[in-house]
């Protein structure tokens, strides 16, 4: 498996980061290298062994439905770089 | 567990310029889950509050903080599951759906993708009534029920150049119900919507309630002539109430055959319904956003539990909607219509077995059908805030079974009661609206009559349906008193019809 120069730039856009067509081309190279080396596991037979979505031998832990947290709006928008009445603001997004 | 294809019925077709076409409708319902904190963090999922006063730093996604699950909304999913007839998947995954969106601090919604908790289910729909009092029942098939997380709220009217964000709803629970696209008109749709309501709210799984934005639907609309294979469809966005639902089908569904019939094709696309004009519009913005990259979410273990979990939940469930109605009209002999009416609320339900018990279950479900309800839409009241309890209403019926009040004082009754309040056995004895069954008193009154109208008693003679007449001024002059039987028998004898 390979991607070309669209696929890249296409990907970049998704995840709202800005390439050059310069770093495009090297992301290109760089990323086909990697799906290279990915493609090494298609050799294995893997037929009849299930998926492994954890390396932990444990059953996922659940809380109880108690409210235990909030109450902090302040420390919530602390860091933001503008806020009115514990609102953030952003640039303005409307449909 | 396929639901049976539905068979094309003219019914539901839509008449073009160039012939009929089918509608076929699917639905996506988002339900917020009836638990007290969120489905990944400890603060509270409670309506309103002040701005991001419902928030832990899991919900506004701060750099290490890890994402742990609420028990309580597994529960809830799972005996929705059961609740849909579903098939509940023991071993399920999130996963993360990716896109950027100032509501969404995370960049990414934890959603369940190709593994959800609740697999295929079926929903019983009565459609209808018709003009006839009939409900047509349709099987609509669920494709799946997953949860995931709901995300926060902005609103654009506050600035001029700025958008504000409040995250309380960031991280809330929410079912999402995906139908198949087994939905044929508006109505359906309308009918299926309420239906899956009901079910949640008997339930309890969900509040279900759409004013606050706890029960809304993506609406999924194509059309095609009937018999052809499906056509592209269009996705209305968050349609929040059933009315809207009906409106936005009607409206999309003649856009896209106009669209066809000049010519033109569909194109696959998000739109959103703007109630204010009856029309949907395009959101163009959203057109290249669909490309998700789910992936299972590293911060969360598969979502397991066993069969003994989900057999002491089914046997935990409540009486729902469907085995109720069935319940209503064996036991108590209720027409379908009836059965219908009182099940499609749990609180009206609940009334009419309060009122039902130990009386006539047809009398009962009448008066709760065509007084009560009735009057309670002319208050703008639910029936949790029924100003006649069921208590109240039984003890009206009572006088009335018991011959103290006739049907018409009962009427009355009912009305003092729901304005003023007060124990109708006391306001018939304080107000003297005892009926009369004293012969004697009702012959000196139907004496009078006769004799005050000497030339409507010679018509009678010809007119056996003047009795009406009489029957009409003795209970006048008795004030609804009289017991209409006696008086009947009285004329009957006195004007001497047969």
């Amino acid at each position: 498996m390979s991607v070309d120069i669209q696929t890249v730039k296409r990907v970049a856009h998704l995840a709202r980061v800005r390439v050059t067509d310069d770093e495009a081309k090297s992301f290109q190279s760089e990323i086909n290298a990697i799906l290279g080396f990915v493609d090494q596991l298609n050799e294995v037979d893997v037929s009849g062994v299930e998926t492994m979505t954890s390396v932990l031998p444990m059953a996922m832990r659940k809380r109880a439905d108690a409210i235990t947290d909030g109450a902090k709006a302040e420390a919530v928008v602390a860091n933001a770089p503008a806020t009115e009445d514990n609102f953030f603001l952003v640039p303005k997004v409307v449909e | 567990m396929n639901a049976p294809v539905r068979t094309a019925n003219p019914k539901n077709f839509i008449s073009g310029a160039t012939g009929d076409w089918e509608v076929v409708i699917g639905m996506e319902i988002h339900a917020q889950v009836a638990s007290e904190s969120k489905l990944f963090s400890g603060a509270s999922t409670a309506f309103g509050g002040e701005p991001n006063d419902h928030v832990s730093m899991v919900d506004a996604a701060m750099p290490g903080m890890l994402p742990v699950i609420n028990e309580e909304c597994v529960r809830q999913a799972v005996r929705t599951g059961l609740g849909l007839n579903a098939e509940i998947h023991k071993r399920s995954v999130f996963a993360r759906k990716n896109y950027f969106y100032p509501d969404l601090p995370q960049g990414y919604q934890i959603s369940q993708y190709d593994q959800p908790i609740v697999g295929e289910g079926i929903v019983t729909v009565e459609v209808g009534p018709d003009n006839k009092g009939q409900f047509e029942e349709i099987s609509i098939g669920v494709e799946r029920l997953h949860l995931e997380q709901d995300a926060g709220k902005s609103l654009h009217d506050q600035h001029p150049t700025m958008s504000y964000v409040d995250l309380n709803r960031s991280g809330v629970a929410l079912m999402e119900i995906v139908s198949k696209p087994d939905l044929r008109s508006s109505e359906e749709a309308r009918a299926y919507l309420t239906k899956v309501r009901t079910i949640l709210r008997y339930l309890g799984t969900s509040d279900a309630d759409m004013d606050k934005g706890n029960l809304r639907a993506d609406i999924n609309v194509s059309v095609r002539r009937p018999g052809e294979p499906l056509g592209t469809r269009c996705e209305i966005k968050n349609v929040n109430s059933i009315r809207f639902a009906g409106q936005a089908i009607e409206y999309e569904a003649r856009r896209q055959i106009a669209v066809l019939e000049d010519g033109g094709s569909i194109s696959q696309e998000t739109r959103l319904f703007d109630p204010s004009r009856g029309e949907t519009r395009s959101m163009r913005s959203k057109e290249e956003a669909h490309d998700y990259r789910y992936f299972p979410d590293p911060d969360l273990l598969p979502l397991e539990f066993d069969d003994a979990y989900v057999e002491a939940l089914k046997a935990d469930l409540p009486e729902l909607p469907d085995e109720k109605r069935q319940r209503f009209q064996s036991d108590f002999g209720l027409s379908a219509y009836d059965a219908n009416v009182l099940v499609s609320d749990r609180e009206i339900a609940h009334f009419f077995e309060a009122l039902a018990r130990g009386r006539d279950g047809k009398q009962a479900a009448n008066w709760i059908i065509n007084d009560l309800l009735g009057a309670l839409n002319k208050a703008g009241k639910p029936i949790e805030a029924s100003p006649v309890s069921a208590h109240q209403l039984g003890e009206l019926l009572d006088l009335q079974k018991e011959g103290v009040i006739s049907g018409k004082i009962a009427k009355d009754v009912f009305e003092i009661v729901f304005t003023e309040g007060g124990s109708p056995r006391e306001i018939v004895e304080t107000r003297g609206l005892k009926q009369v069954t004293d012969t004697g008193a009702i012959e000196k009154v139907v004496d009078e009559i006769i004799a005050a109208n000497p030339d409507k008693v010679e018509q009678a003679k010809s007119k056996p349906t003047m009795i009406g007449w009489f029957v009409g001024q003795v209970m006048k002059a008795s004030g609804g008193k009289a017991a209409p039987q006696a008086v009947n028998d009285l004329l009957k004898a006195k004007l001497g019809i047969e």
